[in-house]
Parts: structure tokens; C-alpha cells; sequence
């Protein structure tokens, strides 16, 4: 298991960031996206892969202020 | 207590200006402004600015409003562009870093560096708050040291600004935050090579 910005989800071997993205119907267009407190950049996001037990947050950033 | 606390706001437009006003009145020790941007007539419908202040620079017609207030935090306004390149050099003595700005690159690209530069400090940004309405949509969600507070989902609508009540009620959100973080977690060893004079905070 991982945890997805505090949500349970099932791990797999060789589970990337986008196969997360996909898992949790996340499809918002601006993101920051951090593994244990690492940050991961968005031309990565096909190629890491993240561990069993990790922490991942995914930060939707809406524009307006 | 958070009067020699320092916090950076990168941005002074309705986010910005209004975290600003809210952490000035409460004197928080020394504020940290950036912002490159000139006031222009649409500013005025959300940003703390008054129509005499058009044409100027957001952080010198920021600073001259809260040194109007009279309280006595130390207002120090930095008008570059911020960015990877300066993130450190303009706030690297604040230790809650305020994120103001209006578009979502720019929201990227403040919590990628400074979550790299300064992985142990506070961030509190803003994430969905066009329109009006909703108050019961708007939250608080942390990762890590990072707080995002918004209703997480609407969208600018193009050619529409947000709207002032909305964006205030962030930005007290985001200060309102930030006193509790200092006042919980005595940050203000980050500030602690600028001890605060009263005879000299205002006169920067």
C-alpha cells in the first residue's frame, strides 16, 4: 500500500507517478508532486517509480490571487 | 511571539496585499515583499491599493499603506521577478514563506524551489478562489510543511478576475495560518541576525 494525499492505494511493482495519476482520476493540468518530501518533476512523472509504504502528495495549483 | 519573526510574501497583488495588511496589524516583526508589478486600474477591484496609487509599483504603494497603519513590523519590499535564480537571495531570512501570486506556473514554480531550497520551512499557498460564494468550500490541506488553502477546484474563468471577498477570505486564511504557526512553533530564530529596533523598523 501508499498513501495518495492521505488516502490508501494499492501498490504494484514498478508503479510509476502516472499510474498513480491514473489510479486516483487525477487529471488536473498544473501539479507539484512529492514522494517521501521529494520532489518529483513533471518530465519524470512516466519513468519514477515510487515504493511500497511511500508518501505521495499531489498539489493541484489553480491560477487566481 | 511572532515580533521577531520574519515571513516572506512573494506577491502583492489581492493575495498579497491583504496578507500584508492582516500580518502588519498584528506586527509580526519584518515582512518580506516581492512583487514587479505596476498598479493598474483593474487591480483596484481586489488589491489593497487606492486609485490615486495607479502607475505605481505594487511594493512601494504596499509598503507606504502599511506604514500608514503605524504598527510596528519592519517592511522590507523587494520589486524583482522572483525566481529560482533570487528565491534565495530576497527571502532567505523568513522562515513561513506566503505564496501571493495569480498564476499557476508561477505557484509551481515558488513551492518547487523553495520545497527544494528550504525543505524544513513552512509554506502556505492559495489554490482555487475565483468567484464568489462558497465559504464552506474553502480549506486547509497540508503536506508536510506545505499548506495549500482554497476550494482546490475553480478555475479563473478568462478574462474574469476574482473577485475581492473571495480573495480576502484567502488571504486572512493564509495570515491567519501563518500567526498560528509562529506562535505555536517560536520561529523566530530565523530573524534573529536582524533583531528588531524600535527607532529603526519603519524607516526602510
Amino acid at each position: 500500500m501508499i498513501t495518495v494525499n492521505g488516502n490508501q492505494v494499492e501498490w504494484h511493482e514498478g508503479m510509476t507517478i502516472r499510474n498513480i495519476l491514473q489510479v486516483m482520476n487525477y487529471s488536473f493540468r498544473m501539479l507539484v508532486i512529492k514522494v517521501d518530501g521529494k520532489l518529483v518533476k513533471k518530465d519524470a512523472y512516466d519513468q519514477t517509480t515510487v515504493p511500497d509504504g511511500a508518501e505521495v502528495h499531489v498539489i493541484h495549483l489553480i491560477s487566481g490571487g | 511571539m511572532w515580533r521577531n519573526s520574519t515571513v516572506g510574501i512573494a506577491g502583492a497583488g489581492g493575495l498579497g496585499s491583504n496578507i500584508a495588511i492582516n500580518l502588519c496589524r498584528a506586527g509580526v516583526g519584518k515582512l518580506i515583499i516581492a512583487d514587479f508589478d505596476h498598479i493598474v486600474p483593474n487591480n483596484l477591484n481586489r488589491q489593497q491599493y487606492y486609485h490615486d496609487q495607479i502607475g505605481m509599483l505594487k511594493v512601494e504603494a504596499l509598503r507606504s499603506n502599511l506604514l500608514r497603519i503605524g504598527g510596528l513590523s519592519q517592511i522590507q519590499i523587494n520589486s524583482s521577478k522572483v525566481s529560482p535564480d533570487n528565491l534565495a537571495q530576497i527571502f532567505s531570512e523568513a522562515s513561513i514563506m506566503l505564496e501571493a501570486f495569480d498564476r499557476n506556473e508561477e505557484k509551481a514554480m515558488l513551492l518547487e524551489n523553495w520545497s527544494e531550497l528550504y525543505p524544513d520551512r513552512y509554506y502556505i499557498g492559495a489554490s482555487g478562489l475565483a468567484g464568489v460564494g462558497g465559504n464552506e468550500t474553502i480549506t486547509t490541506r497540508r503536506f508536510g510543511n506545505v499548506f495549500i488553502i482554497g476550494d482546490g477546484s475553480s478555475e479563473l474563468t478568462p478574462g474574469i478576475s476574482p473577485v475581492a471577498a473571495r480573495v480576502a477570505l484567502v488571504a486572512a486564511m493564509q495570515a491567519n495560518l501563518a500567526l498560528e504557526l509562529l506562535l505555536l512553533n517560536d520561529l523566530s530564530y530565523c530573524s534573529g541576525f536582524f533583531p528588531i529596533n524600535i527607532n529603526t523598523r519603519n524607516h526602510r
